[in-house]
């Protein structure tokens, strides 16, 4: 299996990640009525992860061999 | 101080520096150094995804519904994921064929069908009109409100009247700005550098605005992220909002299709298409681009709901549109400067995505629309006209103005009927039609034109039926009736709640049923027909694109006959003579030809490079009929091609296993080589070993025969000298015998042919035994001989004798180099690592540096013939390290000469072994 496969393969599982990170039933664990810092749990949570999952992708596009 | 001549000045200066940026980049890139190959301005232009209904819309929607605008900037993070596969694949597909909008490459695809192109245009046309309109609806009432400052009052919704409608100037001035930086000149690439400049320095500006504000609002009119959230839950009807999910089938249900809606729309919309596909210069702006631009999305999010929340607080409900609190924010709270700003960031939104939106429709009107007519149209007598880049231009310029009025109009007629955000996602919907017969295009071969006509029909079908209807219905064009009570009263019908769907939000509803459709539609229709050859051989191209690229491409499909000077006139007449000429050149220069004086032949490699420069001008199906209309063509049926498909991948497959095969026989040539230069070199150490032997067979042969024939000859020898001679005799034998036993002990080291008696050896013991056995030695030349033991070392795996053989050759040839008297030799044993070395120091000669690399290889000595014979046979050594390495250890030597020389080796320890068996 070459780079380019290798790469493609790990960017398919990151979007398919994404889609469990972001959906139901996740996202209903986080709708809760709680805060972290002031901000209402949920919020924080997607954007936190929405960050975790462009870091990974700039992970996997950048990394040398 | 905000006049509104500040607010036009402002305007005009922000769009005569993007004037001043695209005209740099055009000229940078005319003299081939082009600015915008660089993956960060790639991934800003993609940015154009952000428009003013980003810029607006976000928080309008935030300020109802808190995160029911997220999908769509999060769908397109998933998406970009795929664009490894997807988009790297449309990139080779595009650059190819020379695509030059989404209609091209869809129409292409499908057998170059110029109807397919005809529908894809008209549904993009329809669906991004409302689109553009929103654009122009953004900006002036953005202009409107900012007038009032420092009274903030929402636009009157009456209309104005026409002359004095800032829209109608808006969108004239935009048409000026898109003609002139779109329609410059025919480019064969369809690449319009100052253009993609522009948009990257755009998006930039409304990036910079909305974090501007961002910040003003969290950082300074509240204190931070926490407190406007804390705030915002005093207020009793923003709980809600707080968590703002609730129920599986309503708000997850949108959400995930929202995502999906926006995951086809990052990909489909005419202008992303264009930006990521079409001005692509290179595929590795991959790279950095998937996570560029998720970035930027994020950015751009992060703070629209501390701002829909400010605005929620800081307005009384129903007075402030939420659409405008980006701007109305910062003009409560008298931020004159700021209020300016925003305005701009909202206008280069807005202007960023009517340029790039009017310049791919126009080329999709141009190219798929009214030229595939126009050539039809035989009393235009087209084909007798040498020039046609004049009339090509106009047609786009005027579909670029047309466009643009068709927006106005929609936003006079229809304008206030919704907000921003829905008018939006009806234009996702249509695009989202697209998904199905690109996306399954490339990569499933099975779909056909047919297939794809009948999808993208029914989906669209269904979409105006759900979407576009209820609009009309709720602008008062068509009886509200019609949506309560269906179609002739027939319930199952209505359009919102389509064969009693319920619960659903009219944009999922729609996305459900016109997907089901769409898709339906393309795969019942494509699996009950069969392709045509064209369409067959434009699926294989696209979906092997990675494999055909080496294999010919699309030439291999045309059989012919073509004129060479009407090639190039047909071409000029699209192109220009100038650029014609120029791609003759380029072709005839590849194949060591001189144009014009050597002509290339008007093979079918030919006529597909002229098919393509001219897709490139006029779009693929355009093309297809005017490289049609000069030459003569043969048919071919659909099971030539399917032969010549066979036989492609054939071919593939063959030379893929000729490649291998040649590999392989490398490999092999390089393993004999290197075998045989191992043989001749044992060859030579065989003559080597003969020589060397046989000469040291005879030194004491010589002597043992001279003795013994002085004695033959004369028996009248004293006793003492026949004693003493007969003491030689015996002394040569036993060299002699040594020296075999030697010999015959290398070999058999050599050949693998030992026996090995292997046991748990102490190494402390065998140098005490050892030093034992040869202390007659030392005494008899009067050498020194010390050791040093440590109490207790680990034990290692060997053969003794082996090793005593090993040890007792060092001693004897430390005895040998010293200087009898004043010699010194020291033994030492010490751990080292996981091994255990033992030293044998000498305070002798020395070994120079030369001899140190060779005294360990056969029959090498140290010393030089000068000092007298050499003093063994010189295989001790050679059988020690052998010995030595046998059990895994090593041996050297180091020295300096003069300086007398330490001769070293180790043994792997046994140390947990030695442990385990004392416990």
């Amino acid at each position: 299996m070459n780079e380019f496969e290798t790469r493609g393969q790990r960017l398919i599982a990151l979007c398919l990640l994404g889609f469990l990170l972001f959906n139901y039933p996740i996202l209903a664990l986080f709708n809760a009525p709680s805060t972290v810092f002031g901000i209402p749990v949920l919020y924080a949570y997607i954007f936190c992860a929405w960050a975790a999952l462009i870091a990974l992708m700039a992970w996997v596009v950048e990394k040398r061999g | 101080m905000l006049q509104g001549w500040i607010i036009v000045f402002t305007s005009f200066a922000y769009l005569g520096l993007l004037f001043a940026i695209a005209y740099y980049a055009d000229t940078r890139a005319d003299a081939g150094r082009s600015v915008i190959s660089s993956p960060y301005i790639y991934s800003l232009s993609l940015a154009v995804y952000a428009t003013a209904w980003t810029f607006y819309g976000s928080v309008g929607r935030a300020a109802s519904d808190g995160i029911g605008f997220l999908p769509i900037y999060i769908g397109p993070t998933l998406m970009i994921a795929l664009w490894w596969v997807v988009m790297r694949k449309i990139l080779r597909i595009s650059k190819q064929n020379r695509i030059t909008s989404l209609a091209d490459f869809i129409a292409s695809r499908y057998g170059k069908s110029a109807l397919l192109g005809g529908a894809v245009t008209v549904i993009a046309v329809i669906g991004i009109v409302p689109y553009i309109s929103l654009q122009l609806k953004a900006v002036s009432s953005g202009f409107l409100i900012l007038m009032q400052y420092p009274e903030i009052v929402m636009p009157a919704k009456f209309a104005v009247p026409v002359a004095q409608d800032t829209a109608l100037w808006v969108a004239l001035i935009l048409a000026l700005f898109t003609i002139a930086f779109g329609t410059r000149h025919l480019d064969a690439a369809e690449h319009h550098e100052g253009m993609v400049a522009a948009i990257a320095f755009e998006s930039l500006v409304k990036l910079l605005a909305f974090l501007a504000v961002g910040i003003y609002v969290t950082f300074v009119i509240y204190d931070g992220f926490g407190d406007v959230f804390s705030q915002a839950a005093a207020h009793r009807d923003l709980v809600p909002m707080l968590t703002p999910l609730s129920g599986l089938s309503g708000n997850y249900a949108s959400w995930v299709w929202l995502t999906i809606l926006s995951m086809a729309a990052i990909m489909f919309l005419p202008r992303q298409f264009q930006v990521a596909v079409i001005e692509n210069k290179d595929e590795r702006q991959l790279n950095k681009a998937i996570w560029l631009f998720p970035l930027y999305m994020l950015a751009i999010n992060v703070f629209v709901l501390p701002i829909a929340f400010g605005g929620r607080m800081h307005f009384p409900a129903g007075i402030v549109d939420a659409d405008t609190y980006v701007l109305t924010i910062p003009m409560a709270e008298k931020q004159e400067l700021l209020a300016l700003l925003v305005f701009i960031g909202g206008l280069s939104a807005a202007t960023g995505m009517v340029i790039v939106e009017t310049i791919a429709l126009s080329t999709m009107v141009c190219n798929d629309l009214v030229m595939p007519v126009l050539l039809r149209l035989r009393s235009l007598r087209l084909n007798e006209r040498p020039d046609l880049t004049g009339m090509l231009l106009g047609i786009r310029r005027g579909a670029i103005v047309l466009i643009l009025l068709l927006g106005y109009l929609y936003f006079r007629l229809a304008g206030e009927a919704y907000a921003l955000v829905s008018i939006g996602l009806i234009s996702f919907a249509a695009v989202a039609q697209f998904a199905p017969a690109a996306l399954c295009g490339i990569f499933w071969k099975g779909g056909t034109r047919r297939g794809a006509l009948c999808g993208l029909l029914a989906g669209f079908g269904v979409w105006g039926y759900t979407l576009l209807l209820p609009a009309f219905a709720r602008s008062g064009w068509l009886p509200i009736g019609l949506l309560e009570q269906g179609p002739w009263g027939i319930e199952l019908l209505r359009p919102l709640e389509l064969f009693g769907l319920k619960g659903l939000d009219q944009i999922t509803h729609a996305m459900i049923w016109s997907m089901i459709a769409n898709v339906g539609a393309y795969v019942a229709v494509s699996l009950s027909g069969s392709p045509s050859a064209e369409e067959t051989r434009q699926a294989s191209l696209f979906v092997d694109v990675f494999r055909t690229s080496r294999a010919g491409g699309g030439a291999r499909f045309w059989r012919g006959t073509a004129s060479v000077p009407e090639l190039h006139s047909l071409l000029a007449r699209f192109l220009g003579a100038e650029a014609a000429d120029e791609a003759f050149h380029g072709y005839a220069r590849a194949r060591g030809l001189r144009w014009p004086e050597e002509a290339p032949v008007a093979d079918a490699d030919f006529v597909h490079f002229v098919e393509t420069q001219l897709a490139g001008a006029i779009g693929a199906a355009s093309a297809r009929i005017m490289v049609a209309s000069v030459v003569k063509e043969e048919a071919l049926t659909l099971d030539e091609v399917r032969a010549m498909l066979d036989e492609a991948s054939q071919i593939i497959v063959y030379s893929h296993k000729l490649e291998q095969k040649s590999q392989e026989l490398e490999r092999a040539t390089n393993e004999l080589r290197a075998a045989n230069e191992r043989l001749t070199e044992l060859d030579r150490l065989k003559d080597d070993f003969v020589s060397t032997v046989s000469h040291e067979l005879r030194t004491p042969l010589t002597s043992i025969r001279a003795f013994s024939e002085i004695l033959h000859d004369h028996p009248d020898l004293p006793e003492a000298d026949r004693a003493r001679f007969l003491g030689i005799i015996t002394k040569e034998t036993e060299r002699l015998t040594r020296l075999i036993h030697q010999v015959l002990d290398a070999s058999r080291l050599e050949s693998g042919r030992t026996e090995w008696h292997e046991s748990l050896v102490d190494l402390r013991e065998v140098i005490e035994d050892t030093v034992a056995a040869t202390s007659q030695l030392f005494r008899e030349r009067e050498v020194r001989l010390e050791t040093r033991l440590p109490e207790r070392v680990p034990k290692v795996v060997a053969d003794l004798d082996r090793i005593v053989q090993v040890v007792v050759n060092l001693l004897s040839n430390a005895v040998k180099f010293v200087e009898s008297g004043r010699g010194r030799v020291e033994v030492a044993v010490l751990e080292d690592g996981e091994f255990v070395r033992v030293d044998v120091r000498d305070n002798g000669s020395g070994i120079s540096l030369e001899d140190q690399r060779i005294i360990f290889d056969k029959f090498r000595q140290a010393g030089d013939a000068l000092t007298g014979k050499p003093q063994g046979s010189g295989l001790g050594l050679h059988i020690s390290r052998r010995i030595i390495e046998r059990f895994g250890g090593r041996m050297w030597v180091e020295s300096q000469p003069g300086d007398g020389a330490c001769f070293s080796f180790t043994l792997p320890s046994v140390r947990e072994l030695a442990f385990a068996r004392a416990a």
